[in-house]
């Protein structure tokens, strides 16, 4: 077998080589990835905290979304707010496909961070929360001035590997033609039948991505280390 | 639009989904023992002290865990022909790539396992006389697995729903039973819905008895 790196600067048959349409897929992975990750963040915190208030309804919430969407696969998800929900709310049929793709990214994603929050909360001694409540905070306040801070630091690293995670698997969105990294590969090695050379280059791009956001969170970590605990340098 | 049900009976069941599911779990039960001898291996490996047996395994369970598991199963199906030389069906090529792709998942989970028997054990092995290999067999690896075990289950549990992805390459698995019942039916939709309550189902269930699982062994500890 030889190698044909000329692939790349084909022409696609639209007036853009191969390289243009992997590096606007390769925009796409990104933005799905980032986008997702906003979404799993803000809904994931907030049912990890829901599961470790003292409210019964509170917790029982958090734990159904964490539970329902941790059971079912990716790619069923997709198809659900794909097909299933706007076939079922009339009012969703305008919304693009890009959408569908990062609700369902998104809310996969958080069932972990609401697991990986709920344990850095649980992590702290129980006497922060208390001392919190003592000296008059409300328990929303205690969340955000005592809890929140401290745990959001714990859980760092398993937040990284969840971001690193949400690149890796953006690449279902292939299945509803998101014109992502994965979805450019089938297509380009249909095309061209030079697969080798192009999904090699498509993992390198899936390498150099999820580096960057392990570096990124590493900077992060870096940043807002609390002198004297465990994990900061000096 | 009004969800409708009337139009599923055994005979839809049998002849589509049931076909799916029995491929998407021996797919899962391939790549579970597969993945699981193989990760072990790669474990020892990793574990052995021995740089020439150390670099090779860490860098098969790097690289492995930071590609996307579609581009896995893409990259096995296009290599596998290329290698043997004649066309592979999409069903075997699966069984090949989740067994090769888990194995660096669960080689963590046992390699965390193994680390987390006291070394004591090992010390005590030896100085009873016995070898790496009995050591290994008979002290280190029983307590890791039985330490690991929840972890390894639920790890199981993700396979069973990653097997969705060899929508990929076209192989007939239990999502792809729905989408073609659907397509034959006219009801995309509900079979859809019907994929997700039943994976749901099934996982729900597997991670209610793996946790009851968990509590056994805790007390055993």
């Amino acid at each position: 077998m030889s190698w044909d790196w000329q692939v790349f600067f084909q022409d696609t048959g639209g007036g853009q080589t191969y390289f243009n349409w992997m590096m606007s897929a390769w925009g796409w992975t990104l933005l799905v990835s980032a986008c997702s990750l906003v979404v799993a963040l803000v809904v994931g915190s907030l049912m990890g905290v829901l599961r470790t208030t003292p409210v019964k309804a509170f917790v029982w919430i958090g734990n159904a979304w964490t539970e329902l969407f941790r059971n079912i696969p990716l790619l069923v998800q997709i198809f659900l707010w794909y097909h299933v929900i706007p076939s079922m709310f009339k009012s969703l049929q305008q919304v693009p496909d890009f959408i569908a793709v990062v609700v369902a990214l998104g809310f996969f994603t958080s069932a972990r961070i609401a697991e990986q929050v709920k344990a850095g909360i649980l992590a702290l001694p129980r006497g922060q929360r208390y001392a919190g409540l003592a000296v008059g905070l409300t328990l929303p306040q205690t969340y955000r001035y005592v809890l929140l801070p401290m745990a959001f630091r714990i859980v760092i690293p398993p937040l990284t590997s969840e971001s690193m995670n949400i690149v890796k698997n953006s690449s279902v969105a292939f299945a509803v033609s998101i014109s992502e990294l994965t979805f450019f590969a089938m297509q380009a090695q249909e095309e061209t039948s030079r697969g080798v050379e192009i999904y090699l280059a498509v993992t390198f791009l899936y390498f150099i991505s999820a580096f960057a956001v392990n570096r990124v969170a590493a900077f992060i970590e870096k940043r807002v280390r609390v002198p004297g605990m465990i994990g900061s340098a000096k | 639009m009004n969800l409708s049900f009337a139009f599923i009976d055994w005979n839809l069941i049998s002849s589509f989904i049931l076909k799916g599911l029995i491929f998407s779990v021996q797919l899962t039960l391939v790549a579970m023992i597969g993945g699981i001898a193989l990760g072990t291996a790669l474990a020892l490996m990793r574990l052995s002290g021995k740089k020439w047996l150390e670099i090779p395994a860490a860098a098969y369970v790097n690289t492995l865990r930071s590609i996307p598991l579609v581009m896995v199963i893409l990259w096995f199906f296009l290599l596998i022909p290329l290698l043997i030389g004649h066309p592979m069906g999409a069903e075997v090529s699966a069984m090949i790539t989740f067994t090769v792709f888990e194995a660096a998942y669960y080689s963590e989970i046992m390699r965390a396992g193994i680390q987390s028997v006291p070394r004591g054990q090992v010390a005590a092995g030896y100085a009873v006389g016995m070898n790496y290999r009995q050591c290994m067999q008979l002290i280190v690896l029983p307590q890791a697995f039985r330490n690991m075990l929840p972890v390894l289950l639920t790890q199981t549990i993700i396979l069973f729903q990653d097997t969705s992805l060899v929508y990929a390459v076209g192989a007939y698995d239990l999502l792809k039973g729905f989408e073609v019942a659907g397509k034959n039916f006219n009801r995309p939709v509900e079979m859809y819905l019907l994929a997700a309550i039943t994976y749901f189902v099934i996982c729900f269930s597997l991670s209610m008895l793996v946790r009851r699982l968990q509590k056994k062994i805790a007390i055993i500890r």
